[in-house]
């Protein structure tokens, strides 16, 4: 599927799939790509009306305090636009650190690997439209192998 | 008084040594047991005198720091870490020093130089000195047995057991300290990533007392599990673990059962999986097969 790229060359891209958005933390997050990262999702939740964010920081080898903050503030401004956001493929050593870090990130949801995390944003956008007569017909970007 | 030159023992060492190696021997003998041969102790005791005699002699002061007394400590630290090994007490183990005291005092007593005070001192405030010397090595093989022991257990006692696709157990026995828990984690989240697993089931049934830092601890753990995406049970809390917990008001804010089966069943329930009969079970011993 062809990325949406935005911004320069110092903002990480965010890819539209179906009704989720896809972020995958390649380089080094420093402070200021953080904030970018959260400005520009707020914004593409809203232009997008996305229902899910999945965050993939399996390439991420070291957080402090700061990214672990921004991680916390984007979900919880996602939820506020109505989309829940997913982090993925955290490493062990990342884990341990933000959990002595005492940032245990209480309202972002986690999986072990991108599958998994897109499994529980469909999960999400299918109950969605169960429930909600205007989302049916939305969801353009289906699942291509369902779930196990 | 003022104490004589350390060469006075060099000099009793070297007029006397047989007399005093075999007197020597003669005092060990008597609390001698089996953990080390008669041959072996008279090789030990022959040698010290001899690097004993060697290094008074050339020794200015009855200080270790001298270096005449390098192969002196070189020998007893030796001596010291076979008898740390050997399971011998630290007293016993003194004793092999300081018996040495009484065939010297005996030899200064006899030759009456006229400085018997001065001269008593010198040999004694080298043998304390030695002695100390030799508690110290002692010391150091023994904590070093124990670090080993250490590092063993907290190694073999974190395994992290497959129990199903998917479900991890993590039993836990003995007490959690920090560094433990430190094992006990990055064990469990590698353990996580390799086997994909969505669910861990800490067990603390061989945990002995659960106060509010080993919950802390385990909260720690199960936050962390939770951050790569998988979730946590708690089972295997003990009667008077739980009563003791509560009455602490240690709070587990966790998913917790109180066995490891019960959590097992929670963990298939959670995966849609289930446990079915399949026909009645035959109980009592079974027949041969054919």
């Amino acid at each position: 599927m062809p990325g949406e790229h935005r911004g320069g060359m110092d903002r990480i891209a965010i890819l539209k799939l179906g009704q989720a958005l896809l972020v995958t933390i390649q380089v080094d997050m420093h402070d200021r790509l953080a904030l970018a990262l959260e400005e520009d999702l707020t914004t593409r939740i809203v232009d997008t009306s996305a229902k899910g964010v999945l965050i993939d920081i399996s390439a991420l080898e070291i957080v402090d305090s700061f990214i672990g903050r921004t991680l916390g503030s984007i979900a919880t401004v996602a939820r506020m636009l109505d989309a829940e956001t997913v982090v993925v493929g955290m490493r062990p050593a990342v884990a341990i650190t933000l959990v002595e870090l005492g940032l245990s990130l209480p309202g972002v949801r986690t999986a072990l690997n991108a599958e998994r995390g897109m499994a529980m944003i469909q999960a999400r956008v299918a109950a969605d439209i169960a429930g909600n007569p205007f989302g049916e017909g939305m969801m353009d970007g289906a699942d291509p192998d369902g779930t196990e | 008084m003022t104490p004589s030159s350390p060469a006075l023992i060099g000099d009793i060492l070297s007029r006397h040594s047989d007399e005093i190696l075999s007197e020597w021997l003669a005092l060990l003998r008597n609390r001698s047991d089996h953990r080390i041969s008669a041959r072996a102790l008279e090789a030990q005791c022959a040698g010290l005198l001899q690097r004993l005699s060697e290094a008074t002699s050339r020794a200015s002061t009855t200080s270790l720091e001298d270096e005449a007394f390098g192969p002196v400590l070189d020998m007893i630290a030796d001596v010291s870490r076979s008898r740390a090994a050997q399971g011998f007490s630290p007293s016993e183990t003194a004793a092999f020093l300081f018996s040495l005291k009484e065939p010297l005092f005996a030899r200064i007593a006899a030759t009456d130089s006229g400085r018997f005070a001065g001269d008593i001192w010198t040999v004694g405030s080298l043998l304390d000195a030695v002695g100390l010397h030799m508690m110290d090595t002692f010391q150091r093989e023994r904590e070093d047995v124990i670090l080993r022991q250490q590092s063993e257990i907290s190694e073999l006692s974190t395994p992290v057991v497959k129990l199903w696709q998917g479900v991890l157990a993590l039993p836990l026995i003995g007490t959690l300290d920090s560094s433990r828990t430190q094992v006990v984690m990055e064990n469990l989240l590698d353990s996580i990533v390799r086997y994909e697993a969505d669910i861990a089931i800490i067990d603390i049934t061989g945990v002995p007392t659960v106060d509010t830092l080993v919950a802390q601890h385990l909260l720690k753990t199960v936050a962390a599990a939770r951050l790569m995406g998988a979730d946590c049970i708690i089972s295997g809390i003990r009667p008077q673990i739980a009563q003791t917990m509560v009455h602490l008001g240690v709070e587990l804010n966790v998913v917790s059962k109180a066995t490891l089966a019960d959590a097992f069943a929670l963990a298939l329930r959670r995966l849609g999986r289930a446990v079915v009969t399949t026909r009645q079970p035959v109980l009592g011993a079974a027949p041969h097969a054919g």
